[in-house]
């Protein structure tokens, strides 16, 4: 190779290499604000090394899995609240409005609101997040045992709604 | 080792080598094109829980995946022409400019047209969605930087600068659903696992893809003529060929 071809090979290698490290850098730093969520385990147990919690009153993502046999509905509106999951402690969430269409017990979501206690959200846009696989409607049932339902005609259980706050058991009912 | 290339660097063998694949290009591309979207559009099984929807993968993904195939091979253009200064290269990155720019622009609108009912949003500034948007402003970046200079070489050597520092962007698109939470799901066929998806909807899509890169390859082959005949109009082998 000629030494001025292999002069311009360099300075550009340079030139590449060091804005690849810069930007690099900078995703590094910038790695908590490009995360679209906190999953219940960072909002519950904080984020980081730090062990940051968020505040409560903050607006925040939460993304998670809706645990099984919790989501319930009000009887006179569109109230609806089911807990959410990762891999350790579950979180509540609260909404008023019409469900995605993927939205399932077990589905993954990732529901925009405030933070009404440490472990409750009031979510004011719930998003489903959906996972890679694809396959016909036989194939998952016979393979994985989901049948898909959605939102609009599943039967969630339905809260007594002469119940003050909207929910039937006082167990069920968040702490805040 | 590339000496073979040689020839290819004189813009008259690259017209004439171009103009020889391009119709075995063209009809392969339409052939693919057709049977592998009707098939995906029209014959595959709908998915367990999005139904029909699920169906606009079948041109999402090939354009998205060739959004990224293009930016590769424009940067690859750009690197030739930068360090061995030959001017078809930086032609050639013109000619891929505006055809990568389209796939982008497919891949995030038919992304939006899945996103409103499938997840709920238009859009979501998520880490994959804005990284495809920052390859779209990428590719308009080259296109415009390359006409923004009245010296003509400088205006290619930045411009095929940016297409090569732009190739940062591509290992961000493909990771960031590992590397952050995101909306967008994790990849389904492009991972070293077994693609999750089932074999009856992955066979279209796999042809679909191969549709979008001949598709590419051959839209390329036809802009890079133009930009030769254009860029060597005065020459007299172009003047003998268009008979003036």
């Amino acid at each position: 190779m000629q030494p001025r071809r292999k002069k311009r090979l360099f300075s550009i290698l340079l030139i590449i290499s060091l804005i690849a490290g810069a930007i690099g850098a900078m995703l590094y730093a910038l790695q908590q604000n490009i995360d679209l969520f906190y999953t219940p385990t960072q909002l519950v147990e904080g984020l980081g090394k730090d062990k940051v919690k968020p505040v409560v009153g903050q607006r925040l993502r939460i993304g998670g899995m809706v645990v099984q046999g919790t989501v319930s509905r009000d009887a006179q509106s569109l109230k609806v609240r089911f807990q959410l999951v990762d891999t350790g402690p579950t979180v509540w969430v609260e909404f008023e409005g019409i469900l995605p269409d993927l939205f399932r017990e077990g589905q993954g979501i990732v529901a925009q609101g405030t933070l009404l206690a440490p472990d409750v959200i009031k979510a004011s846009e719930v998003l489903a997040k959906h996972d890679e696989e694809y396959m016909p409607a036989e194939v998952a049932e016979a393979m994985k045992g989901i049948r898909h339902v959605p939102p609009s005609q599943a039967n969630f259980p339905v809260i007594e709604s002469s119940v003050a706050d909207g929910y039937s058991n006082p167990k069920d009912k968040p702490t805040y | 080792m590339f000496k073979w290339l040689d020839p290819y660097a004189k813009s008259e063998t690259l017209y004439h080598f171009c103009g020889k694949l391009l119709p075995y290009l063209m009809v392969s591309a339409l052939a693919l094109l057709l049977l592998g979207n009707i098939w995906g559009l029209a014959f595959t099984p709908a998915d367990y829980q999005q139904g029909d929807s699920y169906r606009i993968i079948h041109i999402h993904v090939p354009s998205a995946i060739m959004s990224m195939g293009a930016y590769a091979a424009m940067a690859s253009a750009a690197f030739v022409a930068l360090v061995w200064q030959i001017k078809v290269a930086h032609w050639a990155v013109l000619a891929i400019a505006p055809i990568g720019a389209i796939y982008t622009a497919i891949a995030l609108i038919t992304g939006m047209a899945w996103g409103k009912p499938m997840w709920g949003a238009w859009w979501v500034w998520d880490a994959r969605l804005t990284s495809e948007l920052i390859l779209l402003f990428l590719y308009l970046g080259v296109i415009a930087l390359n006409g923004a200079f009245s010296d003509r070489q400088v205006g290619a050597k930045v411009s095929s600068l940016l297409a090569l520092i732009g190739v940062i962007n591509l290992p961000i698109i493909h990771f960031s659903v590992e590397w952050w939470n995101t909306l967008h799901q994790g990849a389904t066929i492009t991972k070293f696992a077994k693609p999750s998806i089932d074999p009856s909807m992955l066979w279209p899509l796999l042809i679909s893809i191969l549709a979008f890169a001949v598709l590419l390859m051959a839209l390329t082959c036809l802009r890079l003529r133009t930009a030769i005949l254009v860029n060597e109009q005065h020459r007299p082998w172009v003047r003998k060929l268009v008979g003036g």
